[in-house]
């Protein structure tokens, strides 16, 4: 029943087939047997199971709320839950409860969804493995599947497996790797340079970064407000077109979402490609792409030729300077939103009262790790105004040039972009952790984050398994506000690869052995 | 008779009419030397001269000071600029404070539609071109009653641009000798404003009040057309009639609805303008000019005992009567403006713009917004003058006290006294009562009605003046009664007995003959003590003159 996708599952809850509770209960079940996983920061049991109770009631009554009622789902920890601690894995907000939910919560639990948690994150999502949090890395449930471990039998011997586990990729790997384990049937992300499209990838999952505008920021605690939009995590492209269904339109609480009226879709199942023009930017064959997920790319753009589509190479010129531009924009922003932490009115506060400054230099200092500190840092050196024209306003300006490349490539009748999500399956934390935080966050957004920077809708869509036997996925992109027509394209190209399922049955029967060995393991990380 | 103005002086009213000394006569902004020389810092305001430089020794140069000002509006609305909290002055500390206003992580601002209209209608009272498209900035600095750690506000593209402000001031020591001026309006924008922080020196803590903090502000900045601190005052008070006209701002400076932060310089006239100080947070008109007056000698003793102006931060210290340096403002601040990504660009129209099937509720038509204007206080005054030929100095005095014209105008409609009259019992006789007792005129005992019947039984000369003002005092004293009951009572109505008065006047003659030799060997005053007998046989009930009258005629019979 776990392996469902969301849609199969909540027909079978429809159906009877399947209560409410004994589907959380399972989920339950599964989040403590793959604790080791660090997926969840908080799990909300006691609130997961009375919500429920309350739908298995809606259910007996014949009064569902939808196709999400029932459904167990979890909300990465930088989404305000109301009564639920809130930490973006950091000190600082270690212990925040939000009086208020963020609107998605709101929206996913007015559907009747089951909040089974909150999910792990790096440090107010600020990294792209998901290692740099407070609570430690999170572990991709692919280092544990079958299909990997067999393929690494044959390979090396001897070798402890378990120390060696992979990357989830991040910022929202907390909430790819529940969906991935199986703990829940969707989840949110968040996504500011690709933070949900690439532990998608790395997890064998469906990533959607919806388009800028079109679902509510009101509560997810920000990184770069002109940027962020949350994201969804699910099985399949259908299920996530379901969710966005639901979270997609305005909120009087975000200025920034569009007012035009949004109405609920279904996805159609597209038979015929050959109206369709699929873009392939050349400047996204960069040299550090890995040669599996070159040859996996250039064999998509052949599916879809093959198919009838028209599949052109169009150029996007200003590209190379998108992560530098990034980087300015994102730490600016980054400066100005931490600012709010001071100790005063939440989170953390030092015992220091020498004077109100020392408290806030010292509760800064304790609250915030290195990476964060540091962007915060460069952040006001880009805002002083010295500096502010020459590193901010030029940033923006290379940023609207960045969209316009977009605007230009889809004006000149391209439908669909369809690049690589990442530059290479997920690694192993030890080789991750080789490199710091910032230059690996500039390399793995390397092909998502000039998405961000024009508002545009992206899906990652797994394709295949690499020679390790890791998942690969591809970054399909979309126009502006077209979020129906890219999860479209999305949804026939997944019906034609079949991705393969991760095999985690012998995790499951065999937990508890992985479980001791990882204790002591993450323990030793901070 | 005392002059309407004298009943003004009450503090911080008076400097609305205070005289101009001669120098700066010849031009705005250029004061040449003055004649006056008032030790800065001791004489009040009134008395201080408008001619702020010193009078230059010979072979010495002028000195003309340049005076720009940064007003805080507070608006008069019922929610805050960007959140759904109340707006109230006098609530409960931290009663009025929404998750936004304490800046939770993940809350947002969302754009109050009253406060876009209050600044669109300002802009439009103050003349301004009203930008049709503005933007929202931040603004940093770590500060305990600042949550977020910066302020949003309108660095960039402020809503209202390029306007003006007339105001009036006094020349010369006679108050009839009004000037208009103008000041020209920099810009008008929108922005937050902070909590309060309350230090606690004793426990050595800072306590934190947030119901202020995100209520909407309306930044008026004043070009550095004044010269003085008696023209920034006139200025700030001609604004602060404006928006309470307006009803954009209720404008009380001692409730910190208007705050107004000074930008002071001198200069030898014909060179660059000096180094400049800002003078921050005056809340009363009084300390306004005060501050600025000694701001400007200041900089004048220090550059003439060779020494050099700072550009720097002080406050007025009330108590001294002195400016002195603000120690948290000493380092240059920088504060990394940023454009506010979470607010999109404010767009406003008008009837030509106004994009067709748009929801009402969501756009703003700048057009609409014009008709609504109310009457602005310049033209108030001006119909004053036009109608009741009122001098213009009364005008001012009747709109600078709240309730004040609508009393007089109700006392105009009832009574068929003439407008001088009523002008004048309203300016002298009434106001000054309301002052004496520091009362507001909603408070007064006195209603415009009895007031209208009382200059009635005057003007038919059924009580003489003096009568009169022995009734306004009763009136004040003892609610419910009418004038008539209180002639009637007190047997205050004039003799209307022709014959009696004679026959009484006969007697006085006869009574005192020496006083009428005295008056017929040509003494002319000496009927003045005729006339004061009859009265007080009387008991004041005569009209002096009707006395007099008989008195001469049964004289020369």
């Amino acid at each position: 029943m776990l392996g469902r996708t969301l849609r199969e599952v909540s027909a079978a809850l429809k159906q009877g087939q399947v209560s409410p509770t004994e589907l959380c209960q399972r989920c339950l079940s599964l989040i403590k047997k793959t604790k080791f996983l660090n997926a969840y920061i908080t799990v909300s049991e006691e609130v997961a199971l009375k919500q429920a109770e309350e739908s298995e009631k809606r259910y007996k009554k014949g009064l569902s709320l939808g196709d999400l009622d029932g459904i167990p789902v979890a909300v990465k920890d930088n989404f305000s839950t109301a009564g639920i601690e809130t930490t973006c894995a950091s000190n600082m907000l270690k212990g925040y409860v939000p009086p208020y939910n963020a609107t998605v919560v709101q929206k996913l639990l007015d559907q009747g969804a089951l909040l089974m948690g909150k999910t792990n994150l790096d440090e107010f999502a600020m990294g792209s493995g998901s290692t740099d949090g407070i609570f430690g890395p999170v572990k991709n449930p692919w280092s544990y599947s079958k299909q990997y471990r067999e393929k690494r039998k044959q390979k090396s011997h001897g070798e402890n497996e378990d120390s060696d586990w992979l990357i989830t990729g991040g910022s929202s790997g907390g909430s790819a790797a529940a969906v991935s384990a199986f703990t829940c049937f969707a989840a949110l992300g968040s996504d500011t340079g690709g933070s949900t499209r690439n532990p998608a990838a790395h997890c064998g999952v469906v990533g959607l970064k919806p388009s800028y505008g079109l679902v509510s920021r009101h509560g997810l605690i920000p990184l770069v407000n002109s940027m962020d939009v949350p994201g969804i995590l699910t099985r399949c492209v259908d299920d996530a077109a379901i969710v966005l269904g639901i979270l997609a339109g305005h909120d009087p609480k975000d200025s920034t979402t569009i007012q035009d009226p949004v109405k609920p879709f279904t996805l159609p199942s597209l038979t015929d490609v050959s109206k369709l023009c699929i873009g392939i930017p050349k400047e996204y064959l960069t040299p550090e792409l890995s040669s599996e997920v070159r040859s996996l790319w250039s064999k998509a753009a052949n599916l879809f030729e093959s198919e009838g589509a028209k599949v052109i190479e169009v150029s996007l010129p200003h590209t190379s300077y998108s992560i530098v531009c990034y980087h300015v924009l994102c730490t600016s922003e980054v400066a100005s939103n931490m600012a709010r932490f001071d100790g005063l009115e939440y989170g953390h506060r030092c015992d220091t009262d020498v004077s109100t400054e020392a408290m806030y230099a010292a509760t800064r200092r304790e609250g915030f790790n290195d990476v964060v500190r540091e962007r915060i840092l460069s952040g006001n050196f880009f805002l002083l105004k010295e500096n502010y024209e020459n590193y901010f306003v030029k940033a923006q300006k290379v940023r609207r040039l960045i969209a316009r490349d977009f605007v230009n490539v889809f004006n000149s009748g391209v439908d669909v972009l369809l690049t690589p999500t990442t530059l290479s399956e997920a690694v192993p934390h030890t080789e991750f952790i080789r490199e710091d935080n910032r230059t690996r966050s500039a390399q793995d957004d390397i092909f998502t984050q000039a998405v961000n920077m024009a508002g545009l809708p992206a899906v990652s869509v797994p394709m295949a398994l690499s020679s390790q036997r890791l998942p690969i996925g591809l970054q399909f992109i979309g126009r502006a506000f077209c979020d129906q027509q890219l999860l479209t394209v999305a949804k026939w190209f997944e019906k034609r690869v079949q991705f393969p399922v991760i095999q985690l049955q012998e995790l499951m029967d065999d937990c508890s052995s992985i479980f001791e060995n990882e204790k002591l393991a993450s323990v030793s990380l901070k | 008779m005392a002059t309407p103005m004298l009943r003004w002086c009450c503090p911080g009213r008076r400097w609305i009419f205070a005289g101009i000394g001669g120098g700066s006569r010849h031009g705005r902004g250029v004061p040449t030397g003055s004649t006056s020389s008032g030790k800065k810092g001791q004489s009040s305001v009134a008395q201080q001269p408008l001619i702020t430089a010193q009078k230059p020794r010979k072979g010495e140069r002028e000195w003309a000071a340049v005076v720009g000002l940064e007003i805080h509006a507070q608006i008069a609305s019922n929610s805050k600029l960007f959140s759904g909290s109340q707006v109230d002055f006098a609530a409960p500390p931290n009663s009025l404070v929404s998750f936004f206003d304490a800046s939770l992580p993940g809350t947002l601002p969302v754009l109050n539609r009253r406060c876009v209209e209050a600044a669109v209608m300002t802009g439009l009272a103050l003349d301004c071109h009203i930008n049709r498209k503005s933007l929202f900035d931040r603004k940093h600095y770590f500060y305990a009653d600042l949550p977020a750690g910066y302020q949003i506000t309108q660095q960039r593209l402020p809503i209202a641009v390029n306007g003006s402000l007339a105001y009036s001031v006094c020349v010369g020591k006679r108050w009839s000798q009004m000037v208009t001026r103008t000041v020209g309006v920099k810009q008008i924008q929108l922005e937050q404003d902070s909590g309060k922080s309350l230090h606690d020196n004793l426990r050595s803590q800072t306590l934190i009040d947030l119901n202020r903090a995100g209520v909407g502000l309306l930044e008026v900045v004043l070009e550095p057309d004044m010269s003085c601190g008696e023209e920034a005052a006139a200025a700030v008070r001609e604004l602060q009639l404006i928006l309470q006209a307006l009803g954009t701002s209720q404008a009380n400076m001692a409730e910190g609805q208007l705050r107004v932060d000074a930008n002071i310089s001198v200069h030898h006239p014909g060179e660059p303008l000096g180094v400049r100080t800002e003078v921050k947070n005056l809340n009363s008109a009084r300390f306004l000019a005060k501050a600025i007056d000694y701001e400007i000698q200041r900089q004048i003793s220090e550059l003439e005992n060779g020494g050099k102006i700072l550009n720097e931060t002080r406050s007025f210290d009330y108590k001294l009567g002195c400016t002195v340096p603000m120690r948290d403002k000493e380092g240059k601040q920088d504060y990394r403006f940023m454009p506010e990504p979470n607010l999109p660009p404010l767009l406003l129209y008008d009837s030509g713009s106004l994009p067709t099937g748009a929801d009402p509720q969501q756009v703003i038509d700048i057009d609409q917004l014009r008709e609504r204007l109310p009457e602005l206080p310049r033209v108030t005054r001006e119909k004053l003058v036009r109608q009741y030929g009122m001098l213009p100095e009364h005008s001012f005095a009747l709109l600078n006290e709240v309730g004040l014209l609508e009393f007089f105008q109700n006392v105009i409609k009832e009574t068929r006294a003439e407008p001088k009259k009523v002008t004048s019992w309203v300016l002298n006789t009434f106001l000054g009562f309301l002052k004496q007792q520091n009362l507001a005129v909603s408070e007064s005992p006195v209603t415009p009605s009895a007031l209208a019947e009382l200059l009635d039984l005057l003007d038919r000369k059924a009580i003489s003046s003096s009568a009169a003002k022995q009734v306004f005092e009763e009136l004040w004293r003892s609610k419910g009664k009418t004038p008539a009951q209180m002639v009637a009572e007190k047997k205050l109505e004039l003799m209307q007995d022709a014959e009696a008065l004679e026959q009484l006047c006969r007697s006085m003659l006869e009574a005192h003959p020496q006083v009428v030799t005295d008056v017929k060997k040509g003494n002319p005053r000496a009927i003045n003590k005729l006339i004061g007998l009859v009265r007080r046989a009387t008991l004041g009930r005569a009209d002096p003159t009707v006395i007099k009258e008989v008195l001469e005629r049964q004289l020369s019979s």
